[in-house]
């Protein structure tokens, strides 16, 4: 059934592959055709409300960040997966959605905010989660899970008590897994156990 | 005339009562509600500028309850982040945990017996009556009415003894495995769901005549926080939200999951999408929600509560355990590394008591996601804010949070 779906897209907008998918349609499309394509599935072909925009980083390879969309169609009911690779993978951008969908707006501050992503054409890209001042991406995989030290962002609370925002403490927990590697680091434990042959333990 | 904004404190107004020259006239006050305030449910913080009564523009800021949990999904095996999906929307945490459980479980492509899917119907419905018993009786209290509120968390703890008897917790359930239930239900339970389920209709009752024509109750919702059709699908919104819009969606219906297909029930759309639609429609939702618990324990399956098959993914009983070595092994290799699942995209949601929670897993094999995205559906239901508080009396705002009903551990995640 995806396949005859997919058939039909490809015959109209002929930039457009099939992505691999556990459930619904996926395409992947290019970045500038990425408005356009959204402009006419919203006004032809009934894919009205955008759902999610999110990324994903990944890592090593090339292009490093996807940015991924999910539409839904509230007359069809037809789910639609968007994928679109960034083609820098140092400064990432993509063109924004803000104009023709509203909910695209704080989703593409989100993804701007979390993983790094500059949206052209964003009215207003500003982060949303993290505090404006805030210098790291925290999603992007080259960013450690207990954080980074960072100056506090309240100036006047950070004179008089000279505190910072610091990494959390990882002692005893949580547990943690890490996604590939042999068994002996993938199964979970207290992050700051993990020292082995290659990495050392770390001192006080 | 052109208007300036100027920041005044509580001291400034104090010196202007006694006495100052009225200098507000013609500038424009700005106002910051938040994120510590009862009446915005949690950690939202507005920044508002008013022109004497009426809002002029209004800045939502978010993140104070942000604790990275797609960070942290990244970490962990998928059943180590059950509980994590409890403290998403904290109001209805067993309808999270089926969510995030059924997502995991299309990317494996693995169906769940019929009891299973049962005990799991029963959990979103009754965190649906949950979250929206709470709902209604915030809202009455936030548009003046303390009574409803008193009526309706009566009903929720009597909720919160089930979820007890059910799960071994009140708030944080973590019931769901991926595979699975944590364990059956036990001796009885059903009989005690029936009874509650007989006493919170009178209950709704009581909360109909207290509100539904109270004259007070509607002058302060009805033509209040009203959104057009175009605007409600544009911003996003779902769930209750987005019905009293006059857009019949839900997920139960058009996408159905569990087998709701099986059960008879309504959905309630809306006209006006305003306020006083947003009540009735969670209103009338817990009214339908007893309806298929009703239906639902009537034809109750037999059968196994987890899907006996997934021998890499639901970890074996207990009891086996102990005295086979191959369980033990299995036993073993989940704990350790996890419920084994392909590697692929994919995404699920399901209509949750808030909208449609979302959840969007790239997996590479393994015990392990290598990217979870959660959608949260507050954090669409409030992009909304922006839009449609300029304009409203500044006492409006109190009633127009109150109607959205959002939680903010899921939109800040």
């Amino acid at each position: 059934m995806a396949e005859s779906e997919f058939a039909q897209l490809k015959e109209r907008f002929d930039y457009l592959t099939e992505r691999e998918s556990a459930d619904h349609l996926a395409v992947n499309c290019p970045a500038d055709h990425l408005v356009g394509f959204c402009t006419a599935l919203r006004d032809e072909l009934g894919y009205d409300l955008l759902l999610d925009v999110t990324a994903v980083d990944w890592d090593a390879q090339s292009p490093r960040f996807t940015g991924i969309y999910h539409l839904l169609s509230t007359t069809k009911h037809e789910y639609l997966r968007i994928a679109v690779n960034c083609v820098d993978s140092i400064h990432p951008s993509l063109p924004s959605l803000s104009g023709v969908f509203a909910a695209a707006n704080w989703h593409e501050r989100e993804t701007f905010d979390l993983m790094g992503i500059h949206y052209e054409g964003h009215p207003d890209l500003r982060r949303i989660l993290m505090w404006d001042d805030y210098p790291y991406h925290p999603l992007r995989k080259d960013f450690p899970l207990a954080g980074i030290e960072t100056p506090l962002p309240a100036d006047d609370v950070a004179e008089a008590t000279n505190a910072k925002v610091l990494p959390a403490p990882m002692a005893g927990g949580p547990f943690v897994s890490s996604a590939d590697g042999p068994m002996s680091q993938t199964e979970p434990r207290a992050r700051d156990e993990s020292w082995n042959e290659q990495q050392e333990k770390p001192v006080e | 005339m052109a208007t300036t904004t100027k920041e005044i404190s509580i001291g400034d107004l104090g010196a202007r009562s006694h006495g100052a020259e009225p200098t507000l006239q013609g500038e424009t006050m700005a106002l910051n509600v938040g994120p510590s305030h009862p009446t915005t449910h949690g950690v939202l913080r507005l920044k508002m500028e008013l022109d004497g009564d009426i809002v002029k523009s209004c800045d939502p800021v978010l993140g104070y309850l942000h604790r990275g949990d797609e960070k942290i999904a990244e970490n962990m095996t998928y059943n180590q982040f059950v509980p994590y999906t409890d403290r998403l929307d904290y109001l209805a945490p067993l309808a999270n945990n089926v969510a995030y459980a059924m997502a995991v479980e299309k990317l494996a492509a693995l169906e769940v017996p019929d009891r299973c899917q049962a005990i799991r119907v029963l959990c979103c419905e009754l965190a649906r009556i949950s979250s929206h018993l709470l709902g209604i009786g915030v809202y009455g209290m936030d548009a003046g009415a303390w009574t409803v509120f008193m009526y309706t968390f009566t009903e929720r703890e009597k909720l919160y003894t089930l979820f007890e008897e059910l799960t071994g917790a009140r708030f944080t359930t973590s019931y769901t495995r991926i595979g699975g239930v944590a364990r059956d239900i036990p001796d009885g339970w059903l009989g005690r769901v029936l009874e509650f389920c007989k006493g919170v209709l009178p209950v709704l009752d009581q909360v109909d005549k207290l509100l539904t024509r109270n004259r007070i109750f509607m002058d302060r919702t009805v033509g209040v926080g009203a959104i057009s059709k175009e605007d409600a699908i544009t911003y996003g919104l779902t769930g209750p939200n987005l019905r009293a819009c006059g857009v019949d969606l839900d997920l139960r219906k058009d996408k159905p999951y569990l087998g709701y297909e099986k059960f008879d029930f309504e959905v309630p759309v809306g006209t006006a999408g305003d306020c006083y639609d947003r009540y009735l429609m969670r209103a009338e939702e817990v009214r339908q929600s007893v309806s298929i618990i009703r239906q639902c324990i009537d034809q109750f399956p037999e059968g196994s509560y987890y899907a006996e098959d997934a021998k890499k993914i639901f970890a074996p009983q207990k009891a086996k355990v102990l005295t086979s070595m191959e369980e033990l092994i299995q036993n073993f290799m989940i704990v350790t590394e996890g419920p084994q699942i392909p590697a692929g995209e994919v995404y699920f949601e399901a209509e949750n008591p808030k909208g449609a929670l979302g959840f969007f897993i790239v997996s590479k094999g393994g015990g392990v996601p290598y990217r979870l995205k959660i959608r949260g559906p507050s954090f669409c239901n409030l992009s909304i804010l922006e839009k449609m508080i300029p304009g409203h009396y500044m006492t409006d705002i109190t009633v127009i949070l109150g109607s959205l009903d959002f939680v903010m551990g899921e939109c800040d995640r």
